[in-house]
């Protein structure tokens, strides 16, 4: 996936924006410890910085209510931590994150009760917040002056599509693809993220799912570590499990023949009088069906 | 033919020497009339197109007049008509009347081929051997016929059609240096070369000279003394002389006709300018011919003196000359023409020329009249058909997000519906708890172990070249230079002619005349043989080919598939629609 160009600069820097997932809810029932979790990924970044003097990082928390910068690798601030155990990109991170936690859990409060009671399924992480705030930073370093790293999104994401972001998670997906900002994704959940799965698809990103997650850190260091100019001559794992075939916009079955309505190209199932996108009215439907019948193909 | 009929004044003649009785000839589909004008004479035809065997025309281009013959089984009919056209006509008339009463045992092509367009396909057919392949096979054995075979070649044919048509050669640009003398140091004269392009091109940019070479030659002068005249007044010009041009001119009142300015050419740009919009605001409307105020145009020598008046009429600018030619050259050649007779190619030229300004004209006239609606705000012309109306992208994926929801719904059915049995508090404690328990530990050393790593690298490799496998090295790499040449060649060929039957069968649904219920008849037919060329492709490949053949093969069986099935019931309907006449 060709990246934009960045002139006068070598082609390996990379700008790597990741969003972290960190809901309560998902880290509490998930079998994989959090603190396990958190270890590789601040290795990972570790490593990220160490590849080249010029990478930056950027860390992002997915919450439940709210999202934050959690770490950014170019600026100046740091607390230097106490014990002087590790170094500051740890510390500031961990400090930052339990912050956030605290505001975090304060907004949740009015929803609190409910959630006690036990019922419906957790509340899913918003990875459409995350995602915008990427872009926005992302933005600004494209801004930021004719010299600047070849920027990518690596999103960690563990707790299940919220299909109520699906339009804003689509909204940043068609963004980042304009933008030519793959977005990678390493999902930990149980089943596959269909909204992860088409944002790689679209963008030019990798989509993957390690299955041992004891080796997390070697998957991120072999898969999702490499810059997009080295990507060219590497080969990463394809996933081969995008359905490409078309759904209707009925029931939202895929379909392999279909009526296809001529004005706006919506596809359908069965015969239907009136198209339901573009509202134009079928010719006289004979009883002969053929007469709005088009063929399709499987790919 | 709108009509079946055709009524023609015509000379019949029994034999070609017969100098013909005229008459009126009349021509319907089914036989031919023929009245004598003189009602005493004998000659009274009237003979159905049962009996005409064949007919013949003389060609338009020949010396010969416009004959029509016709031949019987004793001889034949011959009709002088009056002009080609009419000859057209009847000939037309004749063919669908020959073609109606023809033996139907010949396969009675539709369309009447001319020669060429049956050149045009052999050549085709020549040229590309996968259209001569595909020719063979769909029409040789019968299951499409010649015209429904061309009738979706239409693109390749107009292709070549435009191909041939030559682009028209325009003028030379350097008419100014062509015309130029060679003169010879010694002596005093210049010579000058002419070509008929040049006097063609002098005609088209001096409509003055054009005129004069259609009154002087041959009535008071022969060309060459013409073209002396000619260069002399050029050679005058050149010199910036114009005391002696107007002493030439006086002298010699045909000189004087080449010395002066172009008249023509003034009314023309006068005309010109009327044809501009009157919108346009022109501020030298009136005295924008050119040719005559002083200010506009440089002097070739420089100078800005206005001389004379008399002598202003002999001077010409060098503008003027670079305008006229431009202009001339960018109009193009309006005819292709024979060059050897300049006499003609004039008269040509001079008649073309006024055709065009009728065309000028009625165009202005319509232009006039469509600009007066201007000022009107008018209505639109109501459609026929319903405006286009492609909703806002962003709507529709508002309103897919409810399809997006229950999808989603759907499949976390399968997952474990862990319940939140915990509140808020726990579980951000929790992770709380999880944050504190690294900032006391630090990180795990060693982060994991190297089993795990190798394990993992392992799974890693075998993921990514199994799928190097199935897909091939490179992306472009497809499954099909996997397999030998033969059955590579065998799928692309049972591939192209399959797409070709799909097309021509899925296009003549619904079925509406009983060509068509044949035609689908026949398709069907060649579409279950493909069908079972393609099964025993899939059978007799190689074991370990066998998946990537049947992959392939199995969207191919596919589309045919639909295809009969639509086929049958199609036929199930009508013959059930049949067997109710009332439609109850």
């Amino acid at each position: 996936m060709p990246s934009a160009p960045s002139k006068l600069y070598s082609d390996d820097v990379s700008l790597l924006v990741v969003t972290l997932d960190t809901n309560p809810f998902f880290w509490s029932t998930f079998s994989f410890p959090f603190s396990e979790f958190l270890s590789h990924v601040l290795a990972f970044l570790n490593s990220i910085l160490l590849l080249s003097q010029l990478n930056q990082v950027v860390v992002i928390a997915t919450g439940c209510n709210s999202c934050t910068y959690l770490y950014d690798s170019s600026s100046d601030k740091s607390h230097g931590s106490t014990s002087g155990s590790m170094p500051s990109l740890y510390s500031d991170l961990l400090h930052n994150l339990e912050v956030f936690l605290a505001r975090d859990q304060q907004l949740a409060k009015p929803w609190g009760n409910a959630a006690a009671g036990g019922g419906g399924a957790p509340p899913s992480s918003l990875l459409s917040g995350s995602l915008s705030m990427a872009l926005c930073y992302i933005q600004r370093a494209f801004r930021s002056g004719p010299i600047h790293p070849q920027p990518r999104i690596l999103c960690l994401q563990g707790s299940a599509d919220g299909p109520e972001q699906y339009v804003a998670i689509m909204n940043s997906i068609f963004s980042a693809q304009h933008s030519t900002v793959p977005i990678d994704s390493c999902y930990i959940g149980s089943n596959n993220s269909a909204f992860l799965q088409q944002a790689s698809y679209i963008t030019g990103g990798i989509y993957y799912r390690p299955p041992h997650l004891d080796g997390l850190f070697q998957y991120f260091s072999t898969v999702f570590a490499t810059d997009l100019h080295s990507r060219a001559f590497l080969r990463l794992p394809k996933s081969v499990g995008v359905d490409f075939r078309a759904s209707c916009f009925c029931h939202k079955q895929t379909i392999d023949m279909g009526y296809v309505c001529s004005v706006c190209l919506s596809i359908f199932c069965e015969h239907h009088d009136k198209c339901s996108t573009c509202g134009s009215v079928f010719g006289q439907s004979q009883s002969n069906v053929a007469s709005s019948t088009n063929r399709k193909r499987k790919a | 033919m709108a009509s079946g009929k055709v009524v023609k004044k015509a000379k019949y003649k029994s034999t070609v020497k017969d100098p013909g009785t005229p008459g009126i000839l009349i021509l319907t589909e089914e036989k031919l009339v023929f009245k004598p004008n003189d009602p005493t004479s004998s000659n009274k035809l009237e003979v159905d197109f049962k009996f005409i065997k064949s007919h013949k025309h003389t060609k338009e281009g020949s010396n010969k007049p416009p004959w029509l013959n016709l031949t019987h089984s004793q001889g034949s009919y011959i009709f002088e008509l009056e002009t080609f056209p009419d000859l057209h006509v009847c000939r037309e008339l004749v063919g669908i009347a020959l073609g109606k009463h023809g033996e139907a045992a010949k396969v009675v092509s539709e369309e009447q081929l001319s020669a060429a367009e049956m050149a045009q396909r052999i050549k085709l057919l020549q040229e590309d051997s996968k259209l001569q392949k595909l020719h063979k096979e769909l029409v040789a054995s019968g299951k499409l016929t010649e015209s429904e075979f061309w009738a979706t070649k239409k693109q390749l044919l107009d292709r070549d059609e435009n191909r041939k048509s030559k682009q028209q050669i325009g003028f030379k640009n350097s008419l100014i240096f062509d015309t130029k003398p060679t003169s010879d140091g010694r002596i005093n004269q210049v010579k000058f070369q002419l070509t008929p392009e040049i006097k063609y091109q002098i005609f088209a940019l001096k409509p003055a000279v054009h005129q004069a070479f259609l009154n002087f030659v041959p009535s008071k002068m022969n060309e060459v003394e013409f073209w002396n005249k000619y260069f002399k007044a050029e050679y005058l010009h050149s010199t910036k002389n114009a005391v002696a041009a107007a002493a030439e001119a006086a002298e010699d009142e045909d000189l004087a006709v080449f010395l002066k300015d172009d008249e023509i050419l003034e009314i023309e740009a006068r005309k010109k300018v009327r044809r501009v919009d009157p919108t346009l605001d022109m501020e030298a409307d009136q005295g924008d011919d050119y040719t005559h105020l002083p200010d506009h145009g440089i002097f070739r020598d420089g100078s800005k003196e206005i001389s004379e008046a008399q002598n202003s009429l002999y001077r010409r600018t060098l503008l003027q000359d670079l305008n006229r030619q431009g202009a001339v050259v960018l109009e193009g050649k309006t005819l292709d023409i024979e060059m050897d007779n300049p006499r003609a190619a004039a008269e040509v030229l001079a008649r073309r020329k006024q055709d065009s300004d009728a065309a000028i004209e009625d165009e202005r006239r319509n232009r006039i009249s469509k600009m007066n609606q201007i000022e009107d705000l008018q209505a639109q012309n109501d459609h026929r058909f319903a405006p286009l109306c492609i909703k806002d992208p962003r709507d529709y994926f508002d309103s897919q997000q409810a399809n997006a929801v229950k999808a989603l719904d759907d499949s976390q059915a399968g997952m474990e519906k862990t319940k939140c049995s915990l509140s808020s508090e726990e579980v951000y404690g929790s992770l709380r708890a999880s944050i504190s328990k690294i900032k006391a530990t630090g990180l795990r050393d060693p982060l994991f172990s190297p089993e795990v790593a190798l394990k993992v690298l392992n799974e890693l490799t075998k993921n990514i070249s199994s799928t190097k496998s199935h897909i091939g090295k490179h992306s472009q790499d497809s499954v099909l230079d996997i397999l030998p040449t033969t059955t590579k060649e065998k799928l692309l060929d049972q591939w192209v002619c399959s797409q070709e039957l799909l097309r021509h069968f899925w296009s003549s649904y619904p079925i509406t005349t009983q060509n068509l219920a044949n035609k689908t008849r026949r398709l069907k037919d060649a579409i279950s043989q493909v069908y079972s060329k393609l099964e025993e492709i899939k059978v007799s490949a190689k074991s370990d080919l066998r998946h990537q053949v049947s992959l392939i093969v199995h969207p191919m069986q596919q589309a045919l598939d639909a295809a009969l099935l639509h086929y049958d019931a199609d036929i199930r309907k009508r013959n059930a629609k049949a067997a109710k006449p009332n439609g109850f």
